[in-house]
């Protein structure tokens, strides 16, 4: 009986032990390991777990969509707005001195699903008993996407992040439907627009331990003729656990700075 | 302390590794143009949505022009492995940028090497170009 106590203090201190070997050698200010390809984790994965997300996940240089996705055609309306939006980059690109997008000029939220289309990096998933929280590295925001069964609002206040049910298909394919997106807010870094009957699906497929695949559909008939997917199956990537993500948040003083010493003396 | 200008223009090349500042593109810049500046640093700024780099260097009519030009944003530039901490004022530094289209002391950083050596560039250390979507703003 002592010898088995004994054997079982000593197997906790040596485990206790390699954590906190493990954790020393981890980086504390971690920009996301799977962007450089020779980081990713080898080995053979191992088969999914069921209904579960957990963890950090990052799309590496794909997440980043920095010029924007081709869409279906624009309604009237649609093209109207989309003339206003002076983006940074893709089809409506202008000097950096004139562009207008509210996120890099004045800071504004990157809002949903622009935070799925743009800077899309590291992310964390956490499961509670009646929901599921996405934690973005990128602005350091969360959502909340609600699994305890209620209905999406009939005529939602508008939110920069709108307001998101989820659902199980099956063991390994999470289904979010988001409604009640803020108008203000671009889709993508190309400046496509959207209204307020934009209706958002995603699909998280698990297809093994380290391996999501994240399929958006954009469907918003007052800007668009027909819905259109801009990310298809898209592979993101687990990290290990205890990754220290840097902070990465566009503040509106460092906006300002920007356009002082580098936009404006480019006109 | 002595700057001087140490090139022009290099040559009218389209990069094979596209630049990393590019959450906005290329529009501002001469992307036909790059030159190379020895110079001294005055400030480095890492911060979002880009770090950028100020230092004066002489042009090659023995005016001294403050410059600043911008890198992606410290998420990205620490993979490549530069630091807060890389440079200090009063560094002496070789730039290689590009330009903005309209003559000001501003562009975009294609590399820096520093006075003992070392170079700073906007590849993955030991990795292919960095991808074609590329953050800046």
């Amino acid at each position: 009986m002592a010898n088995r106590f004994r054997l079982t203090i000593f197997a906790a201190v040596a485990l206790t032990l390699a954590a906190v070997s493990f954790a020393q050698n981890l980086p504390w200010n971690n920009p996301g390991r799977a962007q450089n390809p020779n980081q990713q984790q080898g080995g053979a994965a191992g088969p999914a777990p069921r209904r579960d997300l957990t963890g950090i996940w990052d799309a590496g240089g794909e997440g980043i969509g920095a010029r924007g996705y081709p869409t279906s055609p624009l309604t009237p309306w649609g093209e109207e707005v989309s003339k206003t939006h002076k983006a940074g980059d893709g089809s409506r690109m202008v000097p950096v001195a004139e562009i207008n997008d509210p996120l890099s000029i004045m800071a504004d939220p990157a809002g949903f699903p622009r935070i799925l289309l743009f800077e899309l990096r590291p992310f964390q998933v956490v499961h509670t008993p009646n929901s599921v929280l996405m934690l973005y590295m990128f602005e350091k925001r969360w959502r909340v996407i609600w699994t305890d069964g209620r209905q999406l609002p009939k005529d939602p206040d508008p939110r920069w992040y709108g307001y998101s049910v989820g659902r199980w298909e099956d063991n390994y394919t999470f289904v979010v439907e988001t409604v009640g997106m803020d108008e203000r807010t671009w889709l993508d870094n190309s400046g496509n627009p959207h209204s307020d009957q934009l209706r958002v699906e995603e699909r998280y497929h698990r297809v093994n331990q380290n391996t999501l695949e994240l399929t958006l559909t954009i469907d918003d008939p007052k800007t668009y003729t027909k819905p259109w997917i801009p990310r298809n199956k898209l592979p993101l990537r687990l990290l290990p656990p205890g990754t220290d993500l840097m902070e990465m948040i566009p503040s509106a003083s460092e906006a300002a700075a920007y356009r002082k010493v580098m936009a404006e003396p480019s006109r | 302390m002595k700057k001087r200008v140490f090139g022009v223009v290099l040559a009218a090349v389209l990069m094979t590794a596209a630049p990393l500042a590019a959450h906005h593109g290329a529009a501002s810049f001469d992307t036909e143009k790059e030159i190379m500046l020895k110079g001294t640093v005055t400030e480095w700024i890492w911060a979002n949505p880009h770090c950028f780099l100020k230092f004066d260097a002489m042009d090659d009519t023995g005016t001294v022009r403050n410059w600043a030009v911008e890198t992606a944003n410290p998420t990205d530039m620490s993979v490549r492995g530069w630091r807060r901490t890389s440079f200090k004022t009063g560094d002496q530094v070789t730039v290689t940028l590009q330009p903005v289209k309209n003559g000001a002391p501003v562009g975009r950083l294609r590399k820096v090497v520093l006075a003992n050596g070392e170079t700073l560039g906007t590849t993955l250390p030991g990795a292919a170009p960095a991808p074609a979507q590329q953050p800046g703003r």
